[in-house]
């Protein structure tokens, strides 16, 4: 017993130490109540000097290290994260960290050898929570195995001294003990105990589900962590506008931009195709948030794998699932129908544009860009560069700048002026279609040398100078929407991960493992004393209640039996305690509240 | 418009109720002050006393007698009687009578402060469900509605251990003056109105994630709460079982107050009963974000933090069966746990930037 108290661990106290050495002298019964590593199957009942100094150490040592290490672990990786929720992200916002970089000129390059503007990706953290797994599997192993034999094994035998129990109660009864033992065995199988006769006593064990749960919970955090890798290495993402009317077919070429993880392949997008038939956003009317959106509807038609047609609306928090994929609606826009007119009056281009919205307003701007078919009066071939400016409701004359004063459709106005030269959309420098290269332009000027730029209602039309042509803003308003289609695999085991690490939680957090014996054994008198103890793990309040009405059930088929003549204590403790005599092996440190009966009989 | 006006008028009235609430919130904190002078000073001495190691070396044992639901019909004479015996180790210290400690006045400034504390309670949930009939969604759209609701349901937990039969009357001083400052922050510095929801917002995991997001920082916080009372009476206990004498006003205050095994105890339970919650929160909020932004995990701010108090959390559950860091260290992990927690509530929406920017406070 004292082995352990040699064993000096730095920083335990001696309230810990007297709690081991506690947990000791309940010999076997007390161990294997959770699943900590233990190679040593000891005897039962044979106590302490069988396991030895080293069986002690070496349990010790599973225990406490991996918990700890374990708890470290844990401290860390939250410690770790922080810095990611408050220095700018790769991942997250990336212009965010063009402008912290910008304006922390000496602490940026530092940030940046650190990781720290990919903190959750950094080689730093990866090590911390892979440690933490690799700890994890090392740790559930030889727990499951372990678990898997108790679940083989019985429950361990009564310790020698059952009044060193938490809970505890004794009575004397008229019942044989084979009876007695008889009726404890169907009392506690009926109360679903595993339960068996060994020796003079009856032993017994429930809440196994309690170990179960624990272990499906760290499994099935293994499994949502790599559900979550997988889906990261295979997933795609991409982003595509479509104008109202317009449709989108899932290959790479349609996309307006296109990510996917290292080792995604073009075979793995989903087969499917849609077409956006129209887009419905509401806004508050009135009111202090007046303009604030309210609905936000993308009504499309869909097919899978060239399948017929299928109607569905996308909203925002409404992705549509398609082959695997899933298609989110992200933003919306205006895109006006714009016609231009060459210099013979030819249409050269007849389309809506979609915009750009600038503020919560959807005041928008965009470029319509002529690149083949323009020709001048003279016939000369031209490329027309043409900057829109449009608000969908209009502040109405004389309020200075162009700003829409309300997101909705009520009076639209298109602010338009052109350019002509050269577009250099030829120039190898990747070009933004929402702006215009105007350093091979010249702008289309009025008579007083100033840039011409018009104002036009619906069905107007802003006619160039020098039978240069038109543009007309037709009596027609598209919207468009932009849409990202995602593909992640093992979503669905990430999911059932996660509700199995939920249910496990609760098992393990909700289910109490715990021991009960009840030994009966014929006294010095002749007549049988029963005794009952629990052991549960450290939170047990409900140990003593469940003994109890244990007890009262054993009680009503072994009543207690008459007091015995020679004895005039009518109460059942202080009678046993008459019959009880002193272990001299024990240690008289025994309080003196405790009830100590039928010691000698247990021998 | 007619519905318009009536909205407002829910609206108002829900105002009307959160101000009273708050009126007698504050008569529910005079009555415990009340309470707890008028409490009576003299029954001091116990934890000494239960300190008081016997002769034989062992703190003694606590002969704490249960009974077992009596089967019909069974003398109660002949009941067994169940003996436990605290852990070894274990200060066996009885714990300590409340704050009235046996005045009968302060008992019944005690009572009253609960029933003020019911009654408050009843009219910040009618504030509470104005609040959402007004706007015609789930009360949770931006921090002003959030306060309301934590406060309301820390005070509905509260009185809900009352009603089961919980030793938790110590709670309500320290309960009833967070919940003030709660509703004084919410009122006055993220005081929004009433109105609808952003898209983004608009979504039956809304209800799901965010109620349940409230009920575990309600509870947290309970567990928070019963962990710091926790530390100064284990404190306390330390210095008596070292045979030092505590100031007068420590020893009246501490005399009162369970004993430290209990508090222990009871915020082990607390926050280990919310943590599967907790877990299933963040779970709901990820597939949310699965369906609102297009991923499960963006590591924004929001779904750091709450990652870092569902770690810190694992963490204290760890500690608890970890030799050698039970007891206060496992005590002060859970409350950096729920100051994670707390961070993650106030610091985040207001000083962080983040998806998650509901707050409605400019
Ligand atoms: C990803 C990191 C981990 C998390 C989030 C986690 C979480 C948890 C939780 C919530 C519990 C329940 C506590 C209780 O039953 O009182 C628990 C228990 C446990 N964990 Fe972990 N754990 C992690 C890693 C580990 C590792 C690496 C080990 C092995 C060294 C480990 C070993 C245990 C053991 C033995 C228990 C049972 C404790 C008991 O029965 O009281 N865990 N863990």
């Amino acid at each position: 017993m004292s082995n352990t108290e040699q064993t000096g661990q730095a920083g335990r106290s001696e309230e810990a130490g007297r709690a081991a050495a506690d947990e000791q002298s309940l010999g076997a019964a007390g161990e294997r109540l959770s699943t900590a590593p233990d190679q040593d199957p000891e005897p039962a009942s044979a106590g302490l000097p069988a396991l030895g100094f080293v069986g002690w150490i070496r349990w010790f040592w599973r225990q406490l290290t991996s918990m700890r290490v374990a708890l470290i672990l844990l401290f860390l990786l939250s410690l770790g994260a922080i810095p990611g929720s408050l220095i700018p992200q790769n991942g997250v916002d990336e212009t965010k960290v063009a402008a912290f970089k910008k304006s922390h000129e000496t602490l940026a390059p530092i940030y940046e050898k650190l990781q720290l503007f990919d903190v959750y990706s950094s080689v730093w953290f990866s090590a911390i929570y892979i440690l933490l797994f690799v700890s994890l599997i090392g740790c559930i192993v030889p727990r499951t195995g372990q678990f898997v034999g108790q679940l083989r094994s019985r429950p361990p035998a009564a310790p020698k001294r059952l009044t060193r129990l938490p809970a505890y109660t004794t009575w004397r009864t008229g019942a044989t003990p084979e009876q007695a033992r008889e009726a404890a065995l169907r009392l506690l199988r009926k109360n679903r105990f595993r339960a068996h006769a060994a020796g003079d006593a009856v032993a017994a064990e429930k809440g196994y589900l309690r170990e179960a749960g624990n272990l499906v919970f760290h499994i099935a955090l293994i499994v949502m962590l790599v559900a979550f890798a997988a889906g990261q290495l295979f997933r795609s993402e991409g982003g595509k506008l479509i104008v109202e009317g317009d449709g989108f077919a899932n290959t790479l070429s349609q996309y307006d931009d296109f990510r996917s993880g290292s080792l995604f392949s073009l075979d793995d997008l989903s087969h499917f195709s849609f077409e956006l038939k129209r887009f419905t956003g509401t806004y508050e009317a009135t009111g202090p948030q007046r303009g604030t959106p309210r609905t936000f509807e993308a009504g499309i038609t869909y097919s899978e794998d060239g399948g017929p047609d299928k109607e569905a609306v996308v909203r925002v928090n409404e992705p549509l699932e398609v082959d695997g994929a899933k298609v989110y609606l992200i933003e919306h826009g205006y895109a006006p129908v714009v016609t231009v007119r060459d210099g013979k009056g030819e249409i050269v281009r007849r389309s809506p544009v979609p915009l750009l919205p600038l503020d919560a307003n959807v005041t928008s701007q965009g470029v319509v860009k002529v690149k083949d078919g323009y020709r001048d009066k003279n016939g000369k071939r031209d490329q027309l560069g043409i900057p829109l400016f449009f608000v969908p409701t209009f502040a109405g004359e004389g309020q200075g700048q162009m700003f829409s004063v309300f997101p909705a459709l009520v009076d639209p106005r298109l602010s338009v002026s052109a350019y002509h030269g050269d577009l250099r959309a030829d120039s190898g420098v990747p070009q933004n279609v929402y702006q215009l290269d105007t350093s091979k332009m010249k702008p289309f000027k009025d008579a007083n040398g100033e840039i011409l730029k018009k104002q036009l209602k619906p069905g107007e039309t802003f006619t160039l100078p020098d039978g240069a042509g038109s543009i007309t803003f037709e009596r027609e308003v598209k919207e468009w929407a932009s849409f990202q289609i995602s593909q992640q695999p093992g979503n669905g085991w990430a999911l059932a991960g996660a509700v199995a690490a939920i249910l496990g939680l609760v098992g393990s957090l909700f289910i109490q493992r715990r021991r009960v014996w009840v030994r009966a054994v014929e006294g010095e008198d002749g007549v049988t004393v029963l005794e009952m103890a629990g052991l549960g793990r450290s939170e047990s309040a409900k140990l003593p209640e469940e003994l109890a009405e244990l007890a009262a059930a054993l009680h009503s088929v072994a009543p207690t039996a008459p007091p015995a003549p020679a004895d005039d204590a009518p109460a059942n403790d202080a009678e046993n305690r008459d019959a009880a005599g002193h272990d001299p092996v024990d240690d008289g440190a025994e309080p003196a509240e405790e009830a100590v009966p039928a010691e000698g009989a247990s021998q | 418009m007619i519905i318009a006006a009536a909205n407002e008028n829910l609206a108002h009235i829900s105002n009307v109720l959160v101000y009273s609430a708050m009126a007698v919130y504050t008569l529910a904190f005079l009555a415990h002050i009340a309470e707890w002078v008028l409490g009576s000073r003299s029954k001091v001495g116990r934890t000494a006393a239960a300190l008081t190691v016997p002769a034989g070396g062992a703190a003694a044992a606590p002969a704490v007698q249960v009974r077992g639901k009596q089967a019909a019909g069974t003398a109660v004479l002949d009941e067994p009687t169940i003996v436990t015996r605290g852990a070894a180790g274990a200060r066996n210290v009885p714990d300590g009578p409340g704050a009235a400690a046996g005045d009968e006045k302060g008992d019944l400034y005690g009572r009253v402060a609960v029933s003020l504390t019911t009654l408050a309670f009843l009219l910040e949930a009618g504030g509470v469900v104005s609040r959402a009939l007004s706007v015609q969604r789930a009360p949770w759209g931006n921090m002003y509605e959030f306060s309301l609701t934590f406060s309301t349901v820390a005070a509905g937990a509260y009185l809900a251990f009352l009603l089961a039969g919980k030793n938790v009357r110590w709670l309500g001083l320290p309960l009833v003056t967070t919940v003030l400052l709660d509703l004084g922050l919410a009122t006055t510095w993220l005081y929004t109105e009433s109105d609808q929801l952003v898209p983004a917002l608009d979504s039956y995991w809304l209800w799901i994630h965010v109620s349940t997001a409230i009920f575990c920082g309600a509870v947290f916080y309970i567990g928070a709460v019963t962990t710091l009372l926790y530390l100064l009476r284990d404190g306390y206990e330390a210095k008596v079982a070292r045979g030092e004498t505590p100031g007068a006003f420590t020893r009246s205050v501490m005399e009162r107050l369970p004993a430290a095994a209990t508090f222990d105890k009871f915020a082990y339970r607390v926050n280990a009963a919310v943590f599967p919650l907790w877990t299933f929160t963040i779970i709901a909020g990820a597939i949310w974000a699965g369906d609102a932004w297009g991923r499960y995990w963006g590591w924004d701010a929001k779904e750091v933090w709450s990652f870092i108090t569902w770690v810190a959390y694992a963490a204290y559950l760890h500690a608890r069966a970890t030799v050698g860091w039970k007891g206060r260290k496992a005590s002060y992990i859970a409350l950096i746990a729920f100051a994670c927690w707390l961070f993650n509530y106030y610091g985040v929406n207001l000083f962080v930037n983040s998806l998650h920017s509901y707050a409605g406070v400019e």
